[in-house]
């Protein structure tokens, strides 16, 4: 049992309305840059677009490079199933993006922001112009340098990836590099690259409005602030909702299930499934020294009831998957296909059961052998799914 | 020199000759013919000097463009997870009952394509579909056919 766990807390920062952008650049660009990333430093914000890496160690990471062609890039490629929460802030407060992305550039010695915006999200170009043409135009006012243009994706889930994005940026096919190089020493252009999600750039808007202090007092040990869900399924009240980090999976499953609820996918497709067996166990944040599992998760969170099947859920993933490798590396390429292959040969009782355990080293290869976090990570839900639901695999 | 050479030219001018320029040509493309013909990429690739391999490469990387010859408007309707536990199938069905075609199909006019797309982000909201860059949600069969209705009244 989590003895250190929270209580499920709605907290309300991200989709506040307020007039004080003007106000926050100004002020922020007034203070020195050593000041500002401390603050971030010390506010403990981790990536939340699923990763979690430390956002204030990223920003001085790219400041402490010499160069004077940087570029600050916001990442919109919104794609992992179950996620929605992207679309809502910049529908809804793009301005607070805008903000960060320009303290960001300021920080950085970058005068160069890019939205790479999924091409699912087209809808959203237009408003999205008009919100950066006002802020343009106020950067003008104050003579700041930093200038954000939109660039549209096509329809590929693998160009979240940082390094995926930038080489579709730069015109190719979205396929991942080598790390290293990172992306703060040689990212877009092959220059210095801040490349944040979304919501990350929003959180920092909070923290440098109200001090690192008011973000870093919510959350617990390791996982500090509020967080986005996007909570879909079987659920009466799916929807978008800012959570203290911190809480236990049974208070969420108290909070938003049907009643029902079976199981938990906790980071898409590409995180874990969690049964009803673990749900006290388990916490929403990032690793740490929790007492039981701690999972991070880029916001998504799907409920099913006794209702579904796992197998069919597993399908759906892998045949996800398969579509959405990239193609370059062999272990995610063959393997997807082979993982999907082989779990329907099971179902069909073409394989014999204990083939699922060949499926789960294989799966565990792919971890240790693919090339980008996609084929890392599909050992996650397959794994906890074939582990914890065997005999729906089977029969 | 025909409408869609001028068309890249003039794509060419607005976004650049170089290879960045890539992607946003492309999309206009598609906009303009609905797909990408091979004509077309053998054009760009002049515009840009690039090989034609390269942006055939590029092109088909992505699932928004199309390489194929689609209708006027495509109708993607999502499969993942939540909107295939909401009853996409049924969706599906319905469409595909109406306009008398399967999925990677044209209607013989030339207005519908139908093809299933990955998670376009309307999971609680399911099940959802996009017809070109339209967005559809909370689908039932009843509503995808009125919104079907509509578009057939719209010109070709």
């Amino acid at each position: 049992m989590i003895e250190q766990h929270l209580l499920l807390k709605r907290v309300d920062f991200i989709f506040v309305q307020d007039t004080d952008w003007e106000k926050i650049l100004q002020k922020s660009i007034h203070r020195s840059r050593q000041e500002l990333i401390n603050e971030l430093i010390s506010s403990e914000l981790k990536g939340r677009g699923g990763a979690g890496f430390p956002t204030g160690l990223k920003w001085k990471l790219t400041s402490e490079v010499q160069g004077n062609e940087k570029y600050v890039i916001c990442n919109a490629d919104e794609g992992e199933p179950g996620t929605f929460k992207d679309r809502e802030i910049l529908t809804r407060v793009p301005y607070k993006v805008l903000t960060a992305m320009a303290v960001c550039g300021y920080i950085v010695g970058a005068s160069n922001g890019i939205i790479y915006l999924r091409g699912e999200y087209q809808f959203l170009e237009k408003p999205l112009n008009e919100a950066i043409n006002e802020f343009s135009y106020f950067c003008k006012k104050i003579n700041l340098d930093f200038t954000i243009k939109v660039f549209m994706g096509s329809g590929a889930y693998i160009c979240g990836e940082e390094t995926a994005l930038f080489e579709s940026l730069e015109g190719k096919r979205g396929e991942p590099r080598n790390k290293p190089p990172y992306p703060s020493v040689n990212g877009y252009r092959n220059k210095p690259t801040v490349i944040n999600n979304v919501e990350t750039l929003a959180h920092t808007y909070t923290i440098f409005k109200y001090g690192a202090k008011k973000f870093y007092d919510l959350g617990v040990q390791y996982s500090r602030g509020s967080k986005l869900f996007s909570v879909s399924g079987d659920t009466p009240k799916p929807g978008i909702y800012e959570l203290e980090l911190g809480m236990s999976l049974q208070d969420f499953v108290e909070e938003f299930g049907d009643g029902d609820t079976k199981a938990v996918q906790v980071g898409g497709a590409s995180g874990f499934l969690v049964p009803r067996k673990k749900f006290s166990e388990t916490a929403i944040g990032y690793q740490g020294k929790l007492i039981g599992i701690s999972l991070p998760t880029g916001g998504s969170m799907m409920l099913f009831n006794s209702s579904r099947s796992m197998y069919n859920l597993l399908d759906n993933y892998l045949e996800f998957f398969r579509e959405e490798s990239c193609g370059q590396c062999t272990p995610c390429r063959i393997g997807c296909q082979q993982l999907l292959a082989g779990i329907k040969a099971v179902k069909k009782g073409d394989r014999p059961a204990p083939y699922l355990d060949k499926l789960l080293k294989l799966s565990e290869t792919m971890q240790f052998t693919a090339k980008c976090g996609l084929g890392q990570s599909v050992a996650n839900s397959f794994a906890s799914i074939v582990e914890n639901f065997r005999e729906e695999m089977i029969y | 020199m025909d409408s869609l050479h001028n068309r890249i030219i003039a794509l060419a001018d607005l976004h650049g000759r170089t290879r960045e320029s890539l992607l946003p040509i492309l999309q206009g493309v598609v906009e303009y013919e609905n797909y990408l013909s091979q004509r077309s990429m053998v054009e760009i690739s002049r515009e840009l000097d690039l090989p034609a391999a390269e942006v055939f490469g590029t092109a088909t990387f992505y699932s928004f463009l199309e390489h194929r010859k689609m209708g006027k408007f495509t109708i993607r309707v999502c499969k993942t997870i939540s909107c295939s536990m909401m009853g996409k199938n049924q969706i599906i069905l319905a469409i595909k009952d109406m306009l008398k075609i399967d999925i990677g199909q044209t209607t013989q006019d030339g207005r519908f394509s139908l093809v299933e797309t990955n998670c376009l982000g309307w999971c609680h909201k399911a099940p959802a579909m996009v017809i070109n860059h339209e967005v559809y949600t909370e689908l039932t069969p009843e509503k995808v056919r009125e919104i079907l209705s509509d578009y057939l009244k719209k010109e070709l």
